[in-house]
Order: C-alpha cells, then sequence, then structure tokens
C-alpha cells in the first residue's frame, strides 16, 4: 500500500508541470521570453511603471484565453521585434543564429587544419632535413674566413 | 633560418613601384579583423547617437497614427512650427505635462503651429485612455519600439523638440514642460510672437 501511495505521489510530481504547461499561457513563463524595453532587461527583472503595464497586458491576454505564442505576437505587435528576448528566426534576425554557427565552423576548420599542419611538421614530414654541416660554396667561404682570421 | 617576405621593389623608368606579396592567409585574416570591426561598429551605431540639437534636421519618417489607420511625418507639416512632444502613458511627468501643452494648442491655435504628440514604447489602448483622460485634441502618433525616439536621441519620457517651418530644430527641452515654459520660449519663436 506504501508503495502504491509513493508511486501515485511520484507520478503526479512529474505530471503536475506538464499539465500546467499544456493548461495554457503563464505569465512566469512568458516573463522569461520577453524584454521591458524601456529597461533593456528581461521582463521577469524588470520593476518599472512600463513593465507592470506590460505584466497587466499580458495577464488581460492570458486571462481571455489567448496561448503563449499568441501573447507574444500581441506583443510584438505593441512594442516591436525588440521585445523578444530572442530574435525570431525569419528574415534579418535569422542571422542571430546562423552567425555564430558559421563562425564556429569556420574557426573549428581552421584549427584543424592548422593542427593537422603543426603534426605534419613535427614529423618531418614537409620540414626541411636537419643539415650535416655546410656544403659547397658555404664550406669554401667558411673555410676562406677561418683562414683568414687564422682560427 | 627563416625567410621573410620583403617587399620588392622594381624600378620602372625613373618611378619607384613597390610591389607587395599578400598571401590568401593575411587576406583572410584582415577580412576578418574588418568583419569584427564592422559588427562593433554597427552594434555602436544600432544604440542610437545624440539628442538632437538646435539647427539639425529633424527626421521625417511617418509613423502611424495613434488612432486611425493612416501614418504621418514631420513632411506633413511642412511650413509649420511643431512641437514634437514624446510622451507615454505610464510615465508620471506626462500627465502633468499633457494639460499645459493642450492649453497651449488651444492659445495658439492651429494655424502654423501644432503639438505632435509622439507616444513611444507604451500600449496603445493605454496611450488612447491617456489621451481621452486629458482631452488632447492635437495630433498624435505611435512609436511603439522606441526606434524614432531613439533617432531623436531622447533618453526618456517626456521630452520636446520645437521644429521650425523650415524642419529644424529650434528648441530642445529634455524632461517636461509647463505653461511658464512654453510662454517665454515657445510662444515667443511662434508667427506673431514678441521675438
Amino acid at each position: 500500500m506504501s508503495r502504491l501511495v509513493l508511486l501515485l505521489g511520484i507520478s503526479l510530481a512529474v505530471l503536475a508541470p506538464t499539465a500546467a504547461a499544456e493548461g495554457g499561457a503563464s505569465l512566469t513563463e512568458i516573463e522569461k521570453q520577453v524584454m521591458c524595453p524601456v529597461c533593456g532587461t528581461l521582463l521577469q527583472l524588470a520593476e518599472s511603471p512600463q513593465a507592470q503595464r506590460e505584466r497587466a497586458f499580458i495577464n488581460r491576454l492570458i486571462d481571455e484565453g489567448r496561448s503563449e505564442e499568441e501573447v507574444k505576437d500581441a506583443l510584438v505587435a505593441e512594442y516591436g521585434n525588440e521585445v523578444l528576448a530572442l530574435p525570431p528566426d525569419s528574415g534579418f534576425s535569422l542571422s542571430a543564429y546562423v552567425v555564430p554557427i558559421v563562425a564556429f565552423l569556420i574557426a573549428a576548420a581552421a584549427l584543424a587544419i592548422g593542427v593537422l599542419r603543426w603534426r605534419r611538421g613535427g614529423s618531418g614530414g614537409t620540414g626541411a632535413p636537419p643539415s650535416a654541416g655546410p656544403s659547397g660554396e658555404d664550406a669554401e667561404r667558411l673555410d676562406a674566413d677561418l683562414a683568414r682570421y687564422d682560427l | 633560418m627563416v625567410e621573410r617576405e620583403l617587399p620588392k621593389l622594381e624600378v620602372a623608368g625613373s618611378t619607384p613601384v613597390v610591389r607587395f606579396s599578400v598571401s590568401a592567409r593575411s587576406l583572410i585574416a584582415v577580412f576578418a579583423v574588418l568583419a569584427v570591426v564592422g559588427l562593433l561598429v554597427f552594434g555602436l551605431a544600432s544604440k542610437g547617437g545624440s539628442r538632437l540639437e538646435v539647427g539639425e534636421a529633424a527626421p521625417t519618417e511617418p509613423l502611424p497614427q495613434l488612432e486611425g489607420r493612416g501614418s504621418e511625418s514631420l513632411t506633413d507639416y511642412k511650413g509649420e512650427w511643431v512641437l514634437v512632444n514624446f510622451w507615454a502613458s505610464w510615465c508620471l511627468p506626462c500627465r502633468a505635462e499633457a494639460p499645459a501643452l493642450e492649453a497651449f494648442q488651444q492659445q495658439q491655435g492651429k494655424s502654423r503651429f501644432t503639438v505632435v504628440g509622439i507616444d513611444t514604447q507604451d500600449l496603445s489602448d493605454d496611450a488612447k485612455a491617456f489621451v481621452e483622460r486629458y482631452g488632447l485634441s492635437y495630433p498624435q502618433l505611435r512609436d511603439g519600439n522606441g526606434d524614432i525616439a531613439d533617432e531623436y536621441g531622447t533618453t526618456g519620457v517626456p521630452e520636446n523638440f520645437l521644429i521650425d517651418p523650415a524642419g529644424k530644430v529650434r528648441l530642445v527641452a529634455p524632461g517636461p514642460v509647463d505653461d511658464e515654459y512654453l510662454q517665454k520660449e515657445v510662444a515667443p519663436l511662434l508667427p506673431g510672437g514678441a521675438s
């Protein structure tokens, strides 16, 4: 019996947040995803008069039964895309997601090429072989210098 | 011994020519540095500039009307004096300022002068309620994302800019204006004023 109660408790604990999320939009969740445009911070952290009005607006839309996306769309209609904490994944704003990925890939490729070249150079594959000593013209010049200075 | 590429000097006739050999790697590095500098400049520029000063041309981008579906810009008021008033319904000083602006507009009449309210970073329903509450009769435009406020270089609300008939800024009032300011500073500049 006690096992059954424990299982029921765990099930409720796991399912409760999911049920709440499916129940509709919540101010707490939306506050984490939108900005207070005047403060320049997440709405979650803002306490300015404008932030209070924004919260009231969100609550009113939630009471009307609007979904999270609908609430965010309504905020964008009022304040523009700047109200979203994360920029939309379309148009020019898409570059906010694409540029870091491309930059990372380029940096990774450059690093890989650099490491490969370094390893080849280290194993003597492409580097010049160590010289056994001067030869030819250099050896003659060295001999001449040694003779001149009587070393 | 490390061999370095040095600039090669060629003499063509009497004119010395310096030719630099640039490797592809150097070009990529230069472009990467330029790209980073460009991004930094873009970031700084998009943060908005300094406040418009007297003598500068006022921005003329159209803005949607607060009530109605049309849009207006300062070019619609070419040849008139315009007092551009940035405000928001959540701004407490704006509440004290609005009746003074309305009274001044009534006093001046609508010939060759108008106050143009620009409601910025505000909810449109709140703004409409504000206009109704204070009985504001002068035109009201919307700047929901604050882009035009940034172009004027405002740092908050309210701020006021008097624009002359040629579209140039003649007065800048950061902060709220009252009847005394309007009578002493603005009225003398208007047609039929004391100056």
